[in-house]
Formats: structure tokens, sequence, C-alpha cells
């Protein structure tokens, strides 16, 4: 390795100025405002609740699976006002669909992804010695923390937690129980969190890259999370308001989402009325169709990174994958009605909307290919991270080209409402984002503790949770085409129509509970690598981007010289090289 | 460890680090604002009959307070610039007073408020009394916290001008941005409620 300069440097980075070793227990492993401690604060909090959201759904399969029949030993323990006799009762069911998937998507995903390998991953990347706002990051985890504490309790008031579905539809959710107001409260914490990170994760990018760190030369995952940071920073705040408003109706008794003359249970709801439900789902989508690129986008970086590294060839069409990811994070902004064709909105509108829906299929599209070409002609080294991201790339485009029927307003209206529309998005988002951020954390794990994940181990995990996600979500296509409609509570044995495919639930269910098992291998090896894993240099997989400059675990401050960036990030197997790679760090 | 570009602008981005963050978190506060007037236009559209805003709201006291706030950004321009000509004690002055009008809007608000809800005209009694009080409330929480920031500069934050009086003047401008942006968003709210 040649020494990088830091003479040229503007202002040379001194590291160390304060020694991490003289901040106490409490500064450096909690109250930390080190990008590194909150990345791995995000990105362990995010798995916890991964874990527990994939657990409420564990209990859902029971009820779907096996529908009236008690739960062995776990009902009992729920209580008799959620599971009496082990038996769920329908609003304990749509406690967990709704929690399920607020937990998966605001407190899951997009902590891990965004929060952790962004907070962990991209000052490193780009060579700085942390974020632009190291106090402003340790607000945006704690602020995080708290919204995940009051969703939590918010399964402890009276009444339960939300149950108006992640997607929390006005009229009904105004007049649902305490939960719902938790859930409000809930999310207000989440979305400022959001906003503290991306203004950071934006500053961050554009102020702290290293010398000669110029645009195109950054690594797709910090061009993806530099998109992801605008998506997040221009869409959270009209949920916001959004929150809001609902909290208005449901605490001050205005009536901006409950129209005139509601009748709820044969009584008119004493409001003034005038309001309008359909505005709260325009505010809701104008975040979430955003929010779904938010899921996906760091989940292709790391994919990308992944791919270069282990096919050892510059990415195919790096350019092309810029300018498509740039060119989908505004096209996102103007599709968000496309989840609204059931509501009505009259055909002009809809075409507009399945135009740009149309439209914004194509960049996803050339990344995904991009990334496929990558693969042609390298020689492919298939370690774990790299069998991850490789499963990641059928799997979204399974998930990616279903989703194309339900942007057409025609197709749509069957199949929205059913099963199909499940299947879809979690092929999106859990074979397809879950697997790279499996990818990335078995990818940079030697980054954050100098050690290697078991490779066998890995192995197991990979293919046991490929077969058993397929199993999960390939039937739901066929109950969604026969036409079960979603959020059914007995999953759908009271209709006849349904008869010839309800042993489909049985099928998903003991995917499911099977891909809980296949979890164990994950979670053994994660705590056994940190203490007995194979030690590791700093760059333990001959990777090209600067993060691998670092010392692996780095120290507070990063790097014990500014790097510089010479080249462009996947300099690999180039002609006439010594070796077969060309960091960016090295002259 | 410093991290850079906090005091320094960065050469060829031409920025400090607190301009780039302030500017983003005034455009997501923008998205923010946009969606209620938004919301606004779609409930007044959808409404068989609204009020206007004079019949029920008052005119001459909101008129007064936008001068107070339109005021307030001048003496915090003028606060700033007492710092760029290393005057201190004229940035006090200035700063105290950006504060004082801050709190008369405040004031004039409550006024307005208790006067309301004396007569019975509550959040849930209309719609435009809801978007009313939902988006004023708001704005008076961005005032509010406009005024905190401010006085932590007039106080304990302006020990920083002795050791580093550049960060200083940058971190007071940037109060300065949101201040006008509190402001702008009066200028819009005022003719939307009280005159459309």
């Amino acid at each position: 390795m040649t020494e990088p300069a830091a003479v040229a440097a503007p202002k040379p980075h001194i590291a160390h100025e304060v020694p991490h070793e003289a901040l106490g227990f409490w500064r450096k492993y909690v109250f930390s405002t080190d990008h590194k401690v909150i990345g791995i604060q995000y990105a362990i909090t995010g798995l916890l609740f991964l874990l527990f959201g994939f657990s409420l759904m564990m209990l859902m399969r029971w009820q779907l699976a096996y529908p009236g029949a008690a739960l062995p030993l776990l009902g009992r323990l729920l209580g008799e006002a959620r599971m009496p006799g082990g038996t769920m009762l329908p609003e304990f069911y749509n406690e967990l669909g709704a929690m399920h998937g607020t937990i998966m998507v605001f407190l899951g995903v997009v902590p891990l992804a965004v929060g952790g390998f962004g907070n962990f991953v991209v000052p490193l990347q780009i060579g700085a010695q942390d974020m632009a706002f190291p106090r402003l990051n340790m607000a945006s985890y704690w602020s995080f923390f708290l919204g995940g504490v009051t969703m939590l309790a918010s399964f402890l008031v009276p009444g339960g937690a939300a149950q108006g579905g992640w997607t929390s539809y006005t009229p009904l959710s105004v007049l649902a129980g305490t939960g719902q107001t938790m859930w409000l409260i809930g999310m207000i914490f989440l979305i400022t969190s959001s906003l503290l990170g991306a203004i950071n994760f934006i500053t961050t990018i554009i102020q702290l890259r290293a010398k000669g760190l110029t645009f195109l030369r950054f690594p797709f995952f910090v061009w993806t999370q530099f998109v992801t940071a605008f998506l997040l920073l221009l869409a959270f705040p009209p949920l916001e308001a959004a929150a809001v408003m609902q909290l208005m109706d449901r605490v001050a008794g205005t009536s901006f989402f409950l129209p005139s003359g509601l009748v709820v249970s044969g009584q008119v709801v004493a409001v003034a009325g005038g309001g309008n439900p359909l505005l709260w789902q325009h505010l809701f989508w104008f975040l979430a169709h955003p929010e779904v690129y938010v899921l996906i986008l760091p989940g292709m970086g790391i994919v990308a990174e992944i791919i270069a590294n282990n096919t050892r060839k510059p990415l195919w069409g790096y350019r092309s994958m810029v300018y498509s990811l740039v060119f989908l994070g505004f096209m996102s902004f103007i599709v968000w009605a496309h989840h609204m064709f059931m509501t009505g909105m009259g055909t002009a509108m809809a075409a507009f909307f399945q135009t740009t829906t149309m439209i914004i299929s194509i960049p996803s599209v050339v990344i995904l290919t991009a990334l496929i070409i990558s693969l042609w002609g390298g020689s492919i080294r298939f370690n774990t991270p790299m069998l991850f991201a490789v499963a990641f790339l059928p799997m979204f485009g399974i998930g990616g080209l279903t989703g194309l029927p339900l942007g057409l307003n025609v197709a749509d209206i069957p199949l929205h409402d059913t099963y199909y529309v499940i299947a879809h998005f979690h092929y999106v988002v859990a074979p397809g984002t879950i697997f790279a951020l499996f990818a990335g954390i078995y990818y940079w794990f030697p980054k954050a503790t100098g050690r290697k994940m078991n490779e066998t181990l890995g192995k197991i995990h990979f293919f046991g949770s490929l077969v058993c996600m397929n199993v999960v979500f390939m039937p739901m296509f066929l109950m969604g085409l026969a036409g079960v409609s979603r959020r059914l509570f007995d999953g759908g044995a009271s209709y006849a129509f349904a008869q010839p495919v309800l042993h489909l639930n049985v099928v998903s269910s003991w995917g499911a509970w099977t891909l809980a098992i296949f979890q164990i291998p994950f979670i053994f090896n994660f705590f056994w690598s940190i203490w007995k894993g194979e030690q590791t240099d700093g760059n333990p997989w001959q990777a090209t981007t600067i993060e691998w400059a670092a010392p692996s675990p780095p120290p507070h401050g990063n790097f014990p010289v500014a790097p510089e960036a010479y080249r462009g990030p996947y300099e690999y197997s180039v002609p006439g090289a010594a070796k077969d790679f060309l960091p960016q760090y090295e002259a | 460890m410093d991290i850079p570009y906090t005091v320094e602008v960065r050469r060829d981005t031409g920025l400090t680090n607190g301009k780039i963050g302030i500017w983003l978190f005034l455009a997501s506060e923008v998205m923010l604002f946009g969606a209620l007037f938004a919301s606004y236009i779609l409930i007044r559209t959808g409404a068989p009959s609204w009020p206007r805003g004079d019949t029920i709201l008052n005119v001459p006291l909101a008129t007064f307070n936008t001068l107070v706030l339109i005021s307030s950004s001048v003496t915090m321009v003028m606060a700033w610039a007492s710092l760029m000509r290393h005057r201190f004690g004229t940035f006090r002055i200035y700063m105290g007073a950006t504060i004082l009008l801050g709190f008369v809007f405040l004031v004039v608000k409550y006024f307005e408020y208790s006067h309301k809800f004396e007569n019975g005209l509550y959040p849930s009694t209309n719609n435009f009394l809801a978007i009313y009080f939902t988006l004023t409330g708001l704005h008076m929480l961005h005032v509010f916290g406009g005024m905190m920031v401010n006085a932590y500069f007039l106080g304990p934050g302006s020990k920083l001008w002795k050791t580093n009086p550049e960060w200083f003047t940058n971190r007071v401008e940037h109060s300065g941005l949101f201040w006008h942006f509190v402001d702008l968003v009066w200028i819009f709210l005022f003719p939307t409620l009280y005159l459309l």
C-alpha cells in the first residue's frame, strides 16, 4: 500500500485530538456521537425490531393456517384480553397486522438500512472522520428509540395497539382506541429522527468527501444513500402534517378526515364534519411511495458493492445506474396515487398516475439489468455476502415485475386488496431488501469488528432462508389470483370460493416458522464471530472503496491519515495492473 | 476531533456544513407547511360553504402582528450585520429586540386565541377553525422554537463569540435564516386565513 498524501487537503484532519479512551462508558457506547457507534446502535435496534415484527407475523400465521384453533402454551401467556383460552381475538389479530407493518417498515428495515448501514458505511466510504453533525446524529438515534418505545408501549394501553393497518386509513383510525394516538405520537418521533438523519447524510456527503472524491467517483452505495436522504427529507414532512391533523381529529375533535353525516354503529358521529377521508390517503402515500424506494435503494447499493467486489469486475453501466437512481428519486414523488386506484379517482387521474408508474419502472429495471450484466464473465467468489447479493436479483425481480400489473388501473382493481399485493411487496422487501441487508452485515462485519463471520453457518442461513422465503410468499400469489382478500382474520376460510386454495395458508405458515429456525444460525454466528471469528486485516475482501483503507475496527476519527481518492470506485482486474484490484485510496 | 468546514467554507462547494444543513431543514419545513396548505385548499374546495376569514378573525390584530414579525426579521438581520462588523454590543441590542418582538407576537396571539375560546369557537367548531388553529398553532411553535434558539445565542451561546467569532456569526446567520422562514410562513398564513 502506498501512503495516501494528506498534505494537499485544505485543512489536515487530525484524528485523536480527544483520545477515545478519555470518554467514559456512557459517552462511548450509549450517548456516543461517533457515527460508527450510532450506526451499530441503529443496526442492533433495527435487527431486534425485525425479529419482534417477524414474531408478530408468526402469531398471525397460526391464526391464518388454523383459524380459531387454540395456540398451545404461548396463546395462554398472551392473556384473556388478547387470546382467551389460546384462541386469537379478531381485535388482537388486527393489532398484530398493523404493528407488524409499522414495525417492519419504520422500526426495522429503514433504521437498519439507512440508520445502520448509512451511518456506519457512508462516512467511511467517502473518507470522512465522522458525520457533519455528530450531536444531531445522536439525537436522531434517540428520537428513533423514543418512537420505538412509544410503539411498543402502545400494546399495553387499554384496547391495545393501533388496529388500522400500517396505513392508518381514516376515518376508521380517527375513531379507533388509544393505541392509535400512541401510533401517531410514535410516528412523530420517527419522522423527526429521519429528518435529522437525512439533513446529516446530505450535508456529510456533499461536504466531507475526501479530496479527489468527485460525485461520479462515489461508490454506488453512497449514491443510494444520498438519494434516499432526499426522499426522507422531502416526503416525510407531509406525513408529519397528516399525523398532526389526525392527532387534532382525535384529541381536539376537529374533522379534517371525518366527512359530514358519518354513521358508525347506526349512530351519526357527533363532529362538525366536512372533512375528507381521502386526504389522509393522499398525504400518507405521498410519503409511503417514496418510502418504498427508501426501503429498496440502500439494498440495491449494498448489492452493487458486493457484486463488484466478488465478480472482480467494475460495475457494468455505473453512470447509467447513477442517472437512473437520480431520475427514480424524482419520479417517486409523482406516482403515489397508484396506491389509490380503488378510491374511484376517475380515469383522467388514474391515467396520469399509471403513466408515471410505468415510467418509474424503467430506471429500476435499468439498475437491476446493469447488476445482472455485471455478473457476466466474472470469476465469481461465492462467499456468503455474495450469495445473498446474487439471490437479491431474482427475488427483487419477481417483486418488481409482479408490481407492474398493480401499477395499471384496470389490472389493479381486481388484484388490489388480495394476497397478490402482499406477495408482491414482500418479495421486494423480504427476500429483496432483507437479503441485501444480510449481505451487508456479512460483508461489513469484518470492518466493524475486525473478524469475519463463519462461512458454513452463513451458508446454512442463506440456503434455508432462500427456500423458506419462497415457500412463504409464492403461495400468496396463487391465493391472490384466486381472489382471496388480504387482512382477513380467518385467512379466507369463511368464503366458498377460497376453499380450493386454503391449504396454501398452511404451507405459508410452516414456511414462516421454518424461516425463523433458519435465523438461529445467523444469530449465533453474529455473536460468536464478534469474539471468536477469524481475525482479518483492514481489507479482507480485497476491495477498492475507501472504507477498507481504515483499520478494522476503525478508531474514533476513522483514518490515521486523511485518505484521498485517485480513481473511480470499482477498478477491479485492470489490465496490466500488478494485482486484480486498484483501491481508490492508493495513488 | 474537529469536523471540517464547520467554520471555514469548503472551496469547491463554497459553503459551510451549517449553511447546507439549515437550507435542507427549511426545504423540509416547506414540505410540512406545503402539505398543510394543500390540505387547506382541498378541504375548502370540497366544502359547500366557507366563511370569509375577516368575519371570524381579527384582521387589525393580525395586521399588527404581521408588522411585528416583519420588524423582527429586520432586527434579526441587524443583529447578524452587527456581528459582521464586530460590534457585539449592538448585536445584543438587536437580538434582544428580535426576541422581544417574537414575544409580542405570541402575546397578541394569546389574546386572539382566548377571545375565540371565550366566544365558544374551538378547533372542533368547524373546519375553518380547525385549519386556523392547526396552522397558526404549528406556526406559533416555530416562533417559540426560534425565540429559544435566539435566546440561547443572546445568553450562554454567546460565549463562543470570544473564542471563535466567525463560527458564532455563522450560527446567528443560520438562526436568522430560520427566523426569516418563520416570518415568511406568516406572510402566507395571514392573507390565506384572515383575508381570503
